[in-house]
């Protein structure tokens, strides 16, 4: 019944190389403007329409891998091309393909300069996005992890604004240094778990609690740098004002979320008695990033730089619930990334469309756009909401969820409740509203006063276009999350259960085990 | 009696039919043009009106309805479902919210005619109507709060509806923001209703209450402990303070009169911001068992009655006036909910409805008249110009005082006479609070009442010349509106005693039958029925009537008689006049104790928490720099900044709560 099974089909590895192959030809072959933009276009949608066997025929009912595929790889050092999604990965594999044909689309008439290279970047970076979401070994997860800094630092750098060198430098610098530690945690599990790079493996092996934290806390510097978390999460404003619109919107609605990914597929997971250990820190972290963050969103006069804060103000609540161990909560974070990859991406496309008329960002030098643009205040409007978490828009789903799970994993996991920790990041239902319609009034609301305002005209049908998968993605999900949640059920309970079984007794009786063993041997 | 099945089919079309129209005139409003627009929602909603009024009666018969749709959501054992429960108590909701709804369509075609905004208006409106629907209709928290925060929604966009006034684009963030801080409370209160209760349906959770709280479960926080029951119904109750613009949240619906009229008497007047009154009543099953929460309803309940009465004895904008009386009115119903005369406070909550929303559109009619003018002393005599509006206004403003036979007379003096009987164990002071602040309430809105319409229709005329050319009675498509709400203002009183029976003691055997809960132990209308005067007539000794009496006689005097009397007394007054003139300064002081402390801390905190401590402090400077700056830094800490100082706190109150988890 199920394609995969019935074929044999490699439906990841494709997933995964079409949009290179599909780069490579048009690097090679397409010549003009004009022609790369419509070779980009086909190639992103076939790149969708081969990731969505994923969705149809995922099976709901099992946490363990499906569409895997296992080709060795470097013998020598036992990796492997192994690939393979659950319930949670699966989503941001289909989100990726689409918010892809999204930016393709997106750039249509605004990038003029370079035009091949960028669908180029942008196609090598849907590669290696889908390749971190989908590896299944961790030489292979982090090459793509790193592979992708390449096109994601061009983009910036060559399309961004004045300030990209700084930008992309800050960007770079951060992620790399992160980076580097995973690098060495993942070397260092590689020597403990007996040799071998399968994240599967480095599931079931038992690390005793001193390797635990220490690999958690590696882990721990590479993923929150790239939530990011406070307070390492100084490059994201930059890097966002700087980045090109599909740029941000690929950097809000994908890249993100590979951090809070690699909290639930590292840390939770192989190394849960260290997770349960720095619960504390990252509630308090969260927080700050859900509390601070938006205090500092208040006050932003550039557009892009306000949604910058505001997304990290909302993986705030990702991080709060991936660190709450209950299914609420942790349904509620991978939710939470979902909508948020619809919410922030359309925010950033809004802006871009209104950068693209006055070629400025600064909340002061708009004001009154409705009268001009009513389609797009309207559209806007939508968005901004959405990002208010109003109830019927998807963000809603994902905070009430994290919310509930706080709010009950109360009594198990701490002496001090979650109760209060739950009514704090309750309070983002009032700062999020203060910060996003305090700019939606600056910006769209007033009368038309400034003459440059005056100039601009409402949306083009293919601007218009690519803002309606996004509100009907985020329509239905807030209203009808089901289908969203049946995906996650049994892959977020055996995560759950993962991290939540101690891996110490495991590890003591191995060590035990070990003279033995030796003994043996000799 | 017979049971009554109630069809499904119609329930789900009440709020259906909105929603359609909403979305005809608000996707296709282009194509439609005006005419279609009005009609297809305002049609729409007439039908809704119909079928609310069909689906009142047999549930009046005995039917009732309660069942799921459909699932929301599921998580775990965390699940929602959407459903409705149908039951008297939503029923005369329904039926309010779709009959004034319909009034003030109909009305809207003559208001709002010519508006380069025309079809999005009626978009908005119908699709008010249905988000209040689904607020009154549904089964659970969820669908309470899906309605609540829509309303919220439409209420933004209508209030910024004209957009280009910089003052209702501001209004319109702060009604938006402010019931997001009761929203706030109300989420906690969802969040802890499903973590104590394992459910979020209305009946489950309170056929499980009564156990529930003797089980005595208590919440701690640093030391203050308080009941798990008390803490839900005050969580909760924050939202319905921010929903129904009651004192400290209440700063946002006098504001939020820069919206159009017709959404002043739709949504802030007669439905929306009732909601929060609702909300007690329904969840009268929960709050009966906290005397704690009833008192804190009480208590702000009457100080918003009483508070906001004072601010509309000064007031000059004919709108304003009535959206203080409004404020000030909703506190009585909070007071009647508080002390557990849930029934009272829902028929004032319907008396109020009807004639609140005529003095509003009776005032938006005036407004139209007198080209766009909203300030009384720039109106009277306008009696002679139009005679409907005239006639309809004096029967609200009837109503509003509490005369006899009118619709807010019954209501109002039952909250009162209620009020008087309920004694409160703990707190023996609220009642006699709360009896104090809504007697003198009920002087100051008649003279308020009567000093708006002696102003506005009698007195000496001070239109100018250039709007008395226009001066007219509106059209009829304004006029019909008026008249079948003041239908309502005149008889509603009468009807819900006599008829419906609605101020029965036993609340079961009474309209309300099991929709509102009472217990035993305090119920003042059982009371009252025992002990209060008796017999028809019996007003004629109460103390509210003739205070009504009293207020509209000293309004007479005032601006009817000796018209040079106001000048002197608010020069007599000095301070306290401009005191309340200036609605006891609430905006000033939210802006200096919230507002600017905000923007102060969010500007810090960008710039020194992130530009200079962790840019140029971690990352550049390095460690070395970072001490530098942090020297001078703790050389600043004594700044007397307040936002500096909060900082701190923030700060603080995270090291805290960190050093409490890892030690516990």
């Amino acid at each position: 019944m199920d394609l995969h099974n019935v074929l044999d089909f490699p439906i990841l590895s494709l997933s995964i190389f079409l949009p290179l192959a599909g780069a490579l030809v048009i690097w090679l072959f397409v010549r003009g403007d004009n022609a790369v933009r419509w070779a980009a276009l086909i190639v992103s949608i076939a790149s969708f329409v081969v990731t969505l066997p994923l969705a149809l025929s995922f099976d709901t009912s099992t946490s363990h891998m499906q569409f895997e595929e296992f080709h060795p790889w470097i013998t020598t050092f036992n990796i492997n091309y192994q690939l393979g999604v659950d319930g949670i990965s699966m989503p941001f594999i289909l989100l990726t393909s689409l918010l892809t044909i999204i930016c393709i689309v997106s750039a249509w008439q605004c990038i003029t300069s370079r035009v091949k290279e960028y669908m180029i970047a942008f196609l090598v970076l849907e590669t290696t996005l889908i390749g971190v979401f989908a590896a299944m070994d961790a030489v292979l997860f982090y090459f793509f992890w790193e592979a992708l800094l390449i096109p994601m630092y061009l983009i910036i750098g060559i399309w961004g604004g004045k300030n990209r060198v700084y930008a992309t430098l800050k960007f770079f610098l951060y992620t790399l240094a992160g980076s580097v530690l995973m690098l060495v945690a993942l070397l260092a599990m590689y020597f403990e778990a007996g040799k071998t790079f399968s994240m599967l493996a480095f599931m079931d092996y038992p690390f005793d609690f001193t390797w635990q934290i220490w690999i958690f806390i590696a882990f721990f510097i590479a993923f929150a740098v790239k939530v990011p978390m406070w307070p390492v999460h100084t490059w994201l404003p930059d890097a966002h004002t700087e980045a090109p619109t599909a740029g941000s919107v690929i950097l809000a609605g994908i890249l993100l979320k590979m951090g809070a990914y690699g909290f639930l597929r590292f840390s939770l997971p192989m190394l849960p008695d260290a997770s349960q250990y720095f619960v504390p820190f990252m509630v308090a972290f969260s927080l700050i990033a859900i509390v601070y963050i938006s205090l500092v969103a208040l006050m932003q006069t550039d557009m892009k730089r306000l949604i910058a804060y505001s997304s990290i103000a909302h993986m705030g609540f990702v991080t709060l619930g991936t660190f709450m161990f209950t299914q609420a909560a942790l349904e509620g974070a991978v939710i939470g990334m979902i909508s948020h990859g619809f919410v922030a991406a359309a925010l950033f496309l809004c802006v871009g469309v209104m950068y693209d008329r006055l070629h400025t960002r600064e909340i002061g030098d708009y004001g009154g756009v409705v009268n001009v643009m009513p389609v797009f205040a309207a559209v806007f409007l939508f968005f901004c909401m959405a990002n208010v978490a109003l109830p019927g828009a998807s963000a809603f789903v994902g905070e009430i969820m994290v919310l509930i799970g706080t709010f009950e994993a109360n009594p198990v996991y701490m002496g001090m409740s979650t109760k209060w920790v739950a009514i704090a990041a309750t309070t983002s239902v009032v700062l999020s509203a203060c910060y996003t319609l305090w700019m939606y009034k600056r910006v769209v609301m007033g009368d038309l006063v400034k003459d440059s305002v005056k100039t601009m005209k409402d949306m083009t049908v293919r601007e218009f276009g690519f803002f309606v998968p996004l509100m009907v993605l985020t329509l239905w999900m807030g209203l009808y999350p089901l289908p969203f949640l049946d995906f996650l059920h049994v892959s977020v309970a055996h995560l759950i259960e993962q991290a939540t079984t101690s891996k110490l007794d495991a590890a003591a009786a191995l060590v035990q085990a070990l003279p033995v063993i030796d003994a043996a041997h000799h | 009696m017979q049971e009554i099945t109630l069809n499904t089919a119609e329930l789900l079309a009440i709020p259906a039919l909105p929603l359609l129209g909403a979305l005809a005139a608000g996707l296709f409003g282009w194509a439609l043009k005006e005419k279609l627009s009005h009609i297809v929602t305002s049609g729409s909603v007439i039908l809704s009106a119909i079928l609310s009024v069909h689906v009142f009666i047999q549930v009046m018969n005995g039917a009732s309805f309660h069942g799921n749709f459909w699932t929301w959501m599921i998580a775990g054992d965390f699940v929602v479902p959407v459903g409705m429960l149908i039951d008297p108590l939503t029923t005369i909701m329904m039926m309010t919210v779709t009959i004034v709804s319909s009034c003030v369509h109909i009305y809207t075609i003559g208001y709002m005619h010519g508006d380069p905004g025309y079809p999005r208006f009626f978009a908005y409106i119908s699709a008010f109507t249905f988000s209040m629907l689904v607020l009154v209709m549904g089964n659970n928290f969820f669908t309470l709060f899906f309605g609540w925060e829509a309303v919220g929604l439409f209420s933004y966009l209508l209030i910024g509806f004209w957009y280009q006034r910089d003052t209702a684009n501001k209004a319109a963030m702060k009604a938006f923001i402010v019931n997001r801080i009761g929203d706030f409370g109300f989420a906690v209160g969802i969040l802890a209703v499903w973590y104590y209760f394992g459910s979020v349906e209305y009946k489950t959770v309170f056929a499980m209450t009564p156990d529930f709280v003797a089980q005595n479960v208590t919440l701690g926080f640093m030391g203050w402990e308080v009941t798990a029951i008390t803490f839900i119904c005050l969580a909760l109750f924050v939202g319905a303070m921010g929903k129904s613009g009651q004192v400290p949240l209440h700063v946002w619906l006098p504001d939020s009169m820069e919206g159009p009229t017709p959404i002043s008497a739709l949504i802030h007047a007669a439905t929306m911001v009732t909601a929060g009154v609702f909300m007690v009543a329904r969840l009268s099953p929960m709050f009966e068992f906290s005397e704690v929460a009833l008192a804190a309803v009480v208590i702000v309940g009457a100080t918003t009655a009483w508070m906001c009465a004072t601010i509309g004895l000064v007031q000059n904008d004919i709108k304003r006036v009535i959206a203080y009386s409004t404020c000030s009115q909703l506190g009585y119903m909070f007071v009647a909910c508080g002390v557990s005369a849930y029934s009272a406070g829902i028929f004032h909550l319907m008396t109020h409805a009807y004639f609140k929303a005529l003095l509003f559109l009776a005032a938006g009619s005036v407004i139209h008249a007198v080209m766009a003018e909203q300030d009384i002393r720039k109106m009277g005599q306008l009696r002679k110009y139009m005679p409907i509006t005239y006639i309809t206004m004096f029967l609200a403003a009837l109503a509003l005082s509490g005369v006899p036979p009118f619709a807010g007379f019954f209501s109002k003096d039952l909250i009162i006479e209620a009020t008087m009987m309920r004694e409160f164990t703990e707190f023996g002071w609220v009642g006699t609070f709360a009896t104090f602040a809504l007697l003198s309430g009920v002087f100051m809105t008649a003279f308020y009442t009567f000093r708006m319409f002696f102003l506005t229709f009698h007195n000496s005329d001070r239109v100018d010349a250039h709007a008395k050319a226009h001066l007219h009675e509106s059209p009829k498509v304004i006029t019909i509106p008026l008249m079948i709400l003041a239908i309502g203002a005149v008889i509603t009183g009468m009807w819900g005693v006599f008829v419906l029976d609605i101020a029965n003691p036993q609340i079961v055997e009474g309209y309300f039958r099991d929709a509102i809960f009472v217990t035993d132990a305090h119920n003042p209308l059982m009371i009252l029925a025992e002990h209060g005067p008796h017999g028809w007539y019996h007003f004629v000794f109460t103390a509210p009537f003739w205070l009504a009496i009293g207020g509209i006689g000293l309004a007479y005097v005032m601006y009817f008689r000796q018209t040079a009397m106001p000048a002197a007394i608010a020069r007599a007054a000095g301070p306290v006049y401009t005191f309340l003139l200036n609605k006891w300064y609430w905006d000033e002081l939210y802006d200096k104790i919230f507002v600017a402390p905000t923007r102060g801390l969010g500007t810090f905190l960008w710039q020194k928490g992130d530009l200079d401590m962790i840019d140029k402090g971690a990352i550049h400077g390095g460690i070395i720099d970072s001490i530098k700056s942090g020297a001078a830094r703790m050389r600043n800490m004594q700044t007397g900044m307040v936002f500096h100082y909060a900082f701190a706190m923030v700060v603080g109150v995270f090291g805290l709560l960190t050093y409490l988890m890892l030690s516990a």
